[in-house]
């Protein structure tokens, strides 16, 4: 569904992504892992179309993405969940939830706003309230919530773990299989590694810039390589 | 137009009509011609309330919106001979597009916050130095509009007739505020002054969207300017582009509160109470109005960030609540 060939990108005259082909099918969990300042969140903010890509190729539904803005990529059905709970913290959380339906799947946005309420039933306890007086992992589900208000065929996931109680951690992952199981595609970004490769399919391995592993998860779980690199095991 | 959310907010608005209704009463001008000024300075408040209200886009310059509508009715109507009312039209869609101008270069390349605001003031500034410069402004002496009554050229001999004019178009900037405020493009807006960055992930063209805003801000501004060049019948560049235009447009905005329809009536209204007062009182010091502006916007940031309207939003018992298992 997602093919990525050869992206080069960074910011201003400092290349991140040293080249990088990727590909991820329909309905299935990818995870991207490496350590940090290896230019994870550079590749989502590529794909998402935040940062235009130096060379190389993106096409999601063998459409190109390159030079496509924010907003018509969203239209095409990728939906980018920021990391860092980026919320609108004065906005009720229904609110919030109805301004993830604004560019794509706007018909069935009442519809989207049970199925969302059904996955997250804290937030439908929470309806009125302003989303700036959640709890972080609460604020986590709403980011999250929203983004599938435009009813994603790729949800882009940066670091839905961040910041959270290790009990909330587990509820998040186990929220990220329920909704990929509905049929929505996950480019899962973690730092969580162990996590990560339970819930994936398969994973890739990022290093400065560019992959040095990728294959399926149940392959990568049990690598040593990748066991000494993140684990110290 | 607008979900009352408490008994003080009701209140504090029929307060405000009673008002604007008893100067129709009041057999006094001074009270009518005070009125008529800070109904002109509203509609510029309620012009700084669609980018600094709703989108969270705090300029400083607001006087080049209301400037440039006034100096370019002002120009076709001395210096081309155009009808009054095509001059305002003209003049509110060449303010739009200095709106959406500044906003296009601005906004290209990511200019926000103070940074943003420094843009603005800067822009005034020019504006204000190009309108002394050139002769086609009028340079320093200004332009003066000929003295000619009648509805066809926006001239109104009657005050009373004047006021409920200038009543009307600031009840239609408010209906326009409340459409914005309840459309899809205000909720973009809102959403772009909470979070730019979500706004974005969601798929705003925040870009355009802030554009527009600074488009309909000066639709808004230049309609004002067009307002107080028709009732004085004269602009300078220090009247049309000075910094304290520029300041009387957020002042109230803030006082009453931002990003609401009431506010920045209620709080221009208010701060012109405060200040007409005040003259009176102190005739002796002039400039006093000034430093009780700054001790009320102090005052009003400290102790009521989202001004009068959020103020009185507090009080009575249909207060919104927030939900019990907060």
């Amino acid at each position: 569904m997602l093919e990525i060939s050869g992206v080069r990108a960074g910011y201003g005259s400092m290349t991140v992504l040293q080249g990088v082909d990727m590909s991820i099918k329909a309905g299935e969990i990818v995870a991207l892992l490496g350590s940090n300042g290896v230019g994870k969140t550079t590749l989502n903010n590529v794909i998402s179309g935040f940062i235009r890509p130096n060379a190389g190729t993106l096409t999601f539904k063998g459409v190109p993405l390159t030079g496509k803005k924010p907003a018509d990529i969203v239209a095409l059905g990728i939906a980018h969940v920021p990391e860092g709970r980026k919320i609108f913290p004065n906005l009720s959380v229904a609110e919030n939830l109805s301004l993830g339906a604004f560019r794509r799947a706007g018909a069935n946005r009442k519809q989207n706003f049970e199925r969302i309420c059904a996955i997250f039933p804290k937030l439908r306890q929470r309806l009125n309230q302003s989303a700036g007086t959640l709890s972080g992992g609460e604020q986590q589900m709403l980011a999250i919530g929203r983004g599938l208000m435009s009813e994603p065929e790729l949800l882009i996931l940066d670091e839905p773990s961040l910041g959270l109680s290790p009990i909330m951690v587990e509820e998040m992952f186990n929220l990220i299989t329920k909704i990929n199981a509905e049929g929505v595609a996950i480019l899962l970004v973690e730092q969580n590694v162990m996590q990560s490769l339970a819930v994936a399919g398969r994973a890739y391995v990022i290093e400065q810039g560019r992959f040095v592993m990728e294959g399926a998860a149940a392959d990568l779980i049990s690598d040593k390589q990748l066991r000494q690199a993140y684990l110290g095991m | 137009m607008m979900k009352l959310n408490s008994t003080g907010q009701l209140v504090l608005i029929l307060v405000a009509v009673a008002y604007l209704l008893g100067v129709y009463f009041i057999s006094s001008p001074v009270w009518m011609g005070f009125t008529i000024n800070a109904l002109i300075v509203a509609v510029l408040a309620l012009s700084w309330n669609v980018t600094g209200g709703f989108g969270g886009l705090s300029s400083f310059g607001h006087a080049v919106l209301y400037g440039t509508g006034a100096y370019t009715s002002a120009i076709l109507q001395v210096t081309y001979g155009v009808n009054a009312w095509v001059a305002l039209v003209a003049g509110i869609a060449m303010a739009a597009a200095v709106g959406g101008f500044i906003g296009a270069l601005a906004f290209r390349y990511g200019v926000k916050g103070s940074y943003f605001a420094l843009v603005t003031l800067a822009f005034a500034e020019v504006f204000r130095i190009c309108a002394a410069s050139f002769d086609f402004t009028g340079g320093g002496s200004g332009l003066q509009l000929k003295l000619a009554p009648g509805i066809s050229n926006i001239q109104f001999a009657d005050r009373t007739v004047l006021y409920t004019f200038l009543l009307a178009i600031v009840v239609l900037v408010m209906l326009l505020t409340a459409w914005i405020k309840y459309s899809r493009f205000g909720a973009y807006l809102v959403a772009v002054r909470e979070n730019e960055d979500a706004a974005r992930a969601l798929g705003i063209d925040t870009y355009r969207i802030k554009v527009l805003a600074m488009a309909v801000s000066g639709a808004f501004g230049g309609l004002a300017g067009v307002l107080y060049l028709q009732l004085w019948l004269f602009i300078d560049s220090s009247i049309a582009y000075g910094s304290s235009v520029s300041i009387e447009a957020l002042i109230g905005p803030i006082i009453g509160g931002a990003g609401t329809v009431w506010g920045p009536v209620l709080g221009t209204l208010g701060l012109h109470l405060i200040g007409e007062g005040a003259k009176t009182l102190l005739s002796n010091a002039p400039g006093l109005n000034f430093v009780l502006y700054a001790v009320v916007l102090i005052c009003a940031l400290r102790f009521m960030p989202n001004g009068l309207v959020g103020l009185a939003g507090r009080i009575g018992p249909f207060a919104k609540k927030e939900s019990k298992d907060a």
